[in-house]
């Protein structure tokens, strides 16, 4: 009797454990939901900001519609509201011509630093080399500690150099840096990648009759393809927010949005929402990549952390 | 990792005949030496003892370019299939080499001159004076203790990383909503999270967080005013952008934990705690050190938001080492001693990342 009388569990044990089971998942999801707000909150306030008037701001309304009613303003000063879009604006030309620079030198240097960064990570996971005294796992170190260097060494230099190379203030200048930059990171990621492809596909294609680049590119590329894409988005966030270099080595022609972003922040004072949308404008692509691309960044961060 | 020896074995039973041979050697020699003789008289006439030469040193670089490529073609010219194997990193290791070592040796030498570029007088080697003068800089060594501290802010960033990852772990709903919206303050560029959280949100009129910190009680909110709560409001600001960085890092580790393990010390009756603290972390161990040492030489680079935000103040309470150098660049064109500080840094991390890596090879080398 005592055992089939067991259908329902709220006997004294039953409901403590339950209890406990509430107040660990209201506390877990309590967390979450914090951090998310403490995360997402910033981004919201940003984009709402650049529909506000000034009263708006001073008076510290928060919700669109329900306590402020939304203007293009921000927009506006921007030539990129629906009413300013179909006229000349030097600003929206300004800001186009900054947005292209980022995009060519982010992708570019991206691109270039995953072509050269897969071909060396490659040749160190397949084969034995030796430079003088540098065996394979020196010239591993020596890529990988390009990581330690701090840009601030290596910005005077070059600030001079491309002086006397007609550099200064190219995109080309900014894309060879840059893909400098990011080019250990992606050796880092993409020698994991490659370690983990087994050497006997290889193998069976030269016995087919490939040579080891047919190899490489018909049978090993395809394999590593997400890896080199987790590689190429992280650089691709790295050189789209770099700062420190497009600050110092652009003027006018090669400026970059972060450079022209900063370079408001002091001209103008609080003009809070023409900054708002500035700041919005130069934060969305990369916040479209992290909604849709999420995936190969975490494959790209957690390819090095778990060997 | 890496394994010495030949993964991939490869046979070929190819003749390279000497004419082939010589062919390949003089391509190399031919472009070199025409690579040397344009710089050499480049050179001569940026001294002017030539009377013509070229506006800029560019075609001296399209010399080294085409030299370069002669290099890797020559590789496979004259070594064959053994070339071909050396072609996949010699552009990288040729790239990384022109573009470091020589700018690191040109730097070492800028660093013993006196050169403002605001001057009209150009360079002039000055020996020790630029090392005397940093010995004498407080603002310098102000700002390397700044470092420290912001380097020790990084455990705590890490115990927030491991708490979200552990949470992001657990059996939830909308894991991906959530692990989407933890990711986004990593992809937002430093300059505009110092707009948007340092100058708008901290507005001390208007500011959302002003506002908060009202409502909170405190009356005056100011969020730069005193160095103590400057520095904090920059490390947190950091930290905001980069906790998700270690929290990735940490959560694959977490995913790729063995299962059986945590399902045994259940089994014996370990309670949560016990079990994350007997099991999971001691399990976590090289990963942690990964992303800490990893996140440590990203903070060493910490320069943007400084540099927007409180461009060092109040009183260079904030300044990171690379913040103070930038400013001596931009605002002061002082190149020669920038330079020379940078270079002092730049041994200074050295050391400190050996260190590192020393002490921590101890607990990577653990077994898993």
């Amino acid at each position: 009797m005592t055992d089939t009388a067991r259908i329902f569990r709220d006997s004294a044990a039953d409901r403590a454990h339950r209890a406990k089971w509430w107040t660990s998942r209201i506390a877990i999801y309590g967390v979450l939901i914090l951090w998310a707000f403490i995360c997402l909150f910033p981004i919201y306030w940003t984009v709402t900001t650049s529909f506000k008037l000034a009263p708006d701001v001073m008076k510290g309304n928060m919700v669109p519609w329900w306590d402020y009613t939304p203007r293009w303003k921000g927009w506006q000063s921007l030539g990129l509201s629906p009413d300013a879009i179909f006229q000349t604006s030097t600003v929206r030309e300004e800001f186009l011509k900054r947005f292209l620079n980022s995009l060519v030198t982010s992708v570019t240097s991206s691109g270039l630093a995953v072509a050269l960064g897969s071909l060396a990570a490659y040749g160190l996971s397949r084969f034995s080399y030796r430079f003088g005294f540098m065996k394979n796992s020196d010239i591993s170190f020596f890529f990988l500690s390009q990581m330690i260097l701090p840009p601030v060494v290596l910005a005077l230099p070059f600030l001079v150099l491309y002086k006397s190379l007609a550099l200064l203030d190219t995109r080309v200048g900014l894309i060879l840096l840059y893909t400098l930059m990011v080019l250990p990171i992606v050796i880092w990621i993409m020698r994991d990648q490659f370690a983990g492809i087994p050497v006997e596909l290889e193998e069976a294609a030269l016995v087919d009759g490939l040579g080891i680049w047919g190899a490489f590119f018909q049978i090993v590329l395809p394999i590593a393809l997400p890896g080199m894409v987790a590689a190429f988005i992280l650089s691709l966030v790295l050189t789209w927010n770099e700062y420190f270099f497009a600050a110092l080595l652009t003027s006018t022609d090669a400026k970059t949005l972060p450079v022209m972003v900063a370079s408001q922040t002091g001209s103008q004072g609080i003009n809070w929402w023409s900054m708002a949308a500035l700041s919005s404008a130069a934060i969305l692509p990369l916040v479209l990549v992290a909604v849709f691309l999420e995936k190969y960044i975490i494959k790209g961060m957690a390819a090095g952390a778990v060997k | 990792m890496t394994t010495e020896g030949d993964l991939l074995h490869t046979v070929t039973s190819e003749r390279i005949s000497a004419l082939r041979r010589r062919a390949g050697r003089s391509l190399v020699w031919v472009t070199g030496l025409g690579f040397l003789a344009i710089a050499l008289w480049q050179g001569l006439y940026s001294f002017q003892k030539v009377g013509w030469g070229f506006d800029t040193w560019r075609p001296v670089l399209f010399a080294y370019l085409v030299w370069a490529t002669a290099l890797c073609a020559a590789q496979v010219i004259v070594r064959g299939e053994a070339g071909k194997r050396t072609l996949f990193i010699l552009p990288a290791v040729l790239f990384v080499v022109s573009l470091v070592v020589f700018p690191l040796l040109f730097g070492l030498y800028i660093s013993f001159t006196d050169w403002n570029l605001a001057s009209q007088d150009g360079m002039k080697p000055n020996g020790l004076d630029n090392l005397r003068q940093m010995w004498n800089d407080t603002f310098f060594w102000n700002a390397l203790k700044n470092m420290i501290y912001y380097v020790l802010a990084v455990l705590v960033e890490y115990a927030i990383a491991f708490g979200l990852a552990v949470l992001l772990n657990a059996q939830i709903r909308g894991r991906k909503f959530f692990r989407v919206a933890f990711l986004l303050p990593l992809m937002l560029s430093p300059v505009a999270v110092s707009w948007m959280i340092g100058k708008s949100m901290m507005e001390i009129r208007f500011g959302p967080l002003a506002r908060l910190a009202r409502e909170l009680g405190w009356d005056r909110p100011s969020f730069f005013g005193t160095p103590e709560m400057a520095r904090f409001t920059i490390m947190a600001m950091d930290a905001w952008t980069f906790i998700p960085f270690m929290m990735i890092m940490l959560l694959a580790g977490l995913q790729a934990l063995p299962k059986e393990v945590i399902e045994a010390s259940k089994v014996d009756g370990a309670t949560p705690w016990q079990s994350f603290r007997e099991v999971i972390f001691p399990l976590m161990l090289p990963v942690s050190v990964t992303a800490i040492v990893i996140r440590i030489i990203f903070k060493l680079k910490l320069a943007d938001i400084i540099i927007n935000v409180t461009s060092g103040g109040p009183g260079g309470a904030t300044d990171s080492v690379t913040s103070f150098i930038f400013r001596e660049y931009r605002d002061r064109s002082n190149v020669g001693y920038g330079t020379l500080l940078a270079m002092v840094y730049l041994v200074l991390i050295v050391i400190f990342i050996t260190l590192l890596l020393k002490f921590a090879s101890r607990f990577l080398e653990r077994p898993q």
